[in-house]
């Protein structure tokens, strides 16, 4: 209960903090939106490439790696304030209020979950706004919003073991980058098998590539991989579960 | 020397559009089987892409030391010398520039790693130089005039995010008359950052293309011209206020 009493506290803060301040809220949003109109806009004559079969356009097929996207990187951004909380001395007086201080962790993982619901919905409707062709039922539609949840969480871990170990903001890039390249390394553009050479291997092995094709199957209504894709996820966040609390105790340690 | 003390202000301007280069040419290799796509290597065609990067990041470079010389006060100091204001902007453009053209070697040598050879030749290499020592000044300017007039690294960096949405609504991942979208076409074809990336294109794919060449160069010249009068103007009142 103490520990749910701390949860509640610092995702309260964090999120207020994000909605009340436009520098923070405002790029979570139109970051995903530039990306989404560069890459749907701009690019989809691609689907007229010889093998590209994505059935729900390649509108929809540009949504959901822009709303996985923007659920890492919300993970991340949230990572960000961690580190300006320990910058601050907020966090360092949080260590010594808080009576249980796994919460401040959860509390930071609900607060980029609550960060990322205003930024999934902004982008749906804009999406839905311009068109995008949605072939998958309700069930297909949680099961796409869910992975992208699971994936906020597994990156919000993450940065916030970087955070909580290095207690600046300049750690800012050591959580951003790897998100990046294990993002762009996916099959952002085209499909898995209209990938070749070097990036068709790099691909094939990483992980959220598997994420990414079972979250696209969800939205044209043909779940691929699912199980998979779940079992990944869920694998990252409990490996960066424990990332994360082992930086808490990292902290701890620090004073 | 200022720009070599710094690592960051020299790694992130070479590794950075190489990262974002393999990504795309990996990524967007089969966008080259699209009827009409000029060459049949997507690298090729976006070795272009890091030349107009690199020149963000010499922007923001500039703009943020010269910034934090503002910050610092060092500014108020130096007017204070019979320094001339051309001098400065001169000091602070020469490392830019140095930096631009160690850029083009860097991101032609890639290029020839991975199999990529200028359809313009040898000269067009050295065009490629020149082009780069402009665009370099051109960028370098405008962050060196977004510092003097705000006075504020923040401020500078956060022009940053403006100066990638020109980049990314432009030809950068796919010729103008392939791009399906009629207002995504209209955009890039207003947009400058289209005709300085067909520039560079030109030469790599084309060979010599006077128009994609005319056009490039007039528009890196009077963004050179207009930058460089602007950031002139703006350090002669930062002077006169300190």
């Amino acid at each position: 209960m103490r520990s749910l009493a701390v949860a509640h506290g610092v995702a309260w803060r964090t999120l207020h903090n994000v909605i009340t301040n436009p520098s923070l809220l405002l790029p979570s949003l139109i970051f995903p939106l530039f990306f989404f109109t560069a890459f749907a806009g701009g690019l989809s004559n691609i689907r007229h490439v010889p093998g590209f079969d994505f059935a729900s356009g390649y509108t929809a097929f540009q949504f959901v790696f822009v709303l996985l996207q923007s659920a890492a990187f919300g993970g991340v951004f949230t990572g960000f304030g961690i580190a300006r909380d320990f910058e601050s001395g907020f966090a360092r007086r949080l260590l010594l209020a808080a009576p249980n201080r796994t919460g401040i962790v959860l509390g930071y993982a609900l607060a980029a979950l609550g960060r990322w619901l205003i930024t999934g919905a902004f982008l749906t409707v804009v999406a839905l706004a311009v068109g995008m062709d949605v072939g998958g039922d309700g069930v297909d539609l949680v099961g796409l919003y869910t992975l992208a949840l699971i994936l906020n969480a597994a990156a919000v871990l993450w940065s916030a073991g970087v955070a909580m170990r290095l207690r600046t903001m300049q750690a800012g890039p050591v959580m951003q980058f790897p998100v990046f390249i294990v993002l762009f390394f996916a099959p952002v553009y085209v499909p898995l098998a209209l990938l070749s050479g070097w990036i068709h291997t790099i691909a094939t092995v990483n992980p959220v590539t598997r994420m990414v094709e079972a979250a696209r199957g969800f939205i044209s209504g043909s779940p691929t991989e699912v199980a998979l894709a779940y079992g990944i996820g869920l694998a990252l966040v409990l490996g960066f579960s424990l990332w994360a609390l082992r930086g808490l105790r990292n902290a701890e340690a620090a004073g | 020397m200022r720009t070599v003390r710094q690592p960051a202000n020299v790694v992130a301007p070479l590794l950075f559009p190489m990262m974002l280069l393999a990504v795309n040419s990996g990524g967007l290799q089969a966008e080259t089987q699209l009827p009409g796509f000029p060459t049949d290597s997507f690298v090729a065609f976006a070795l272009a892409v890091p030349f107009i990067q690199g020149a963000l990041f010499a922007t923001m470079n500039t703009g943020t030391d010269l910034a934090r010389d503002i910050q610092t006060g060092f500014l108020n100091r130096l007017s204070l010398t019979p320094m001339s204001g051309v001098a400065l902007l001169a000091g602070q453009l020469g490392g830019v520039v140095v930096l631009s053209l160690v850029q083009t070697v860097v991101y032609l040598s890639v290029g020839y790693a991975v199999g990529v050879r200028p359809a313009a030749g040898t000269g067009g290499v050295l065009v490629l130089f020149l082009f780069a020592t402009v665009v370099g000044l051109a960028f370098g300017a405008l962050g060196a005039f977004a510092a003097l007039r705000t006075g504020s690294g923040e401020a500078v960096q956060s022009l940053f995010p403006a100066f990638f949405v020109f980049l990314f609504i432009s030809s950068m991942n796919i010729p103008r008359n392939l791009i399906e979208a009629t207002w995504f076409r209209d955009l890039a074809t207003a947009n400058p950052v289209s005709y300085l990336l067909e520039c560079v294109r030109s030469l790599i794919i084309t060979g010599w293309d006077a128009e994609a060449l005319a056009l490039g160069f007039g528009l890196a010249g009077a963004i050179a011209v207009v930058a460089l009068a602007l950031s002139s103007w703006a350090l002669r009142e930062r002077m006169a206020r300190s």
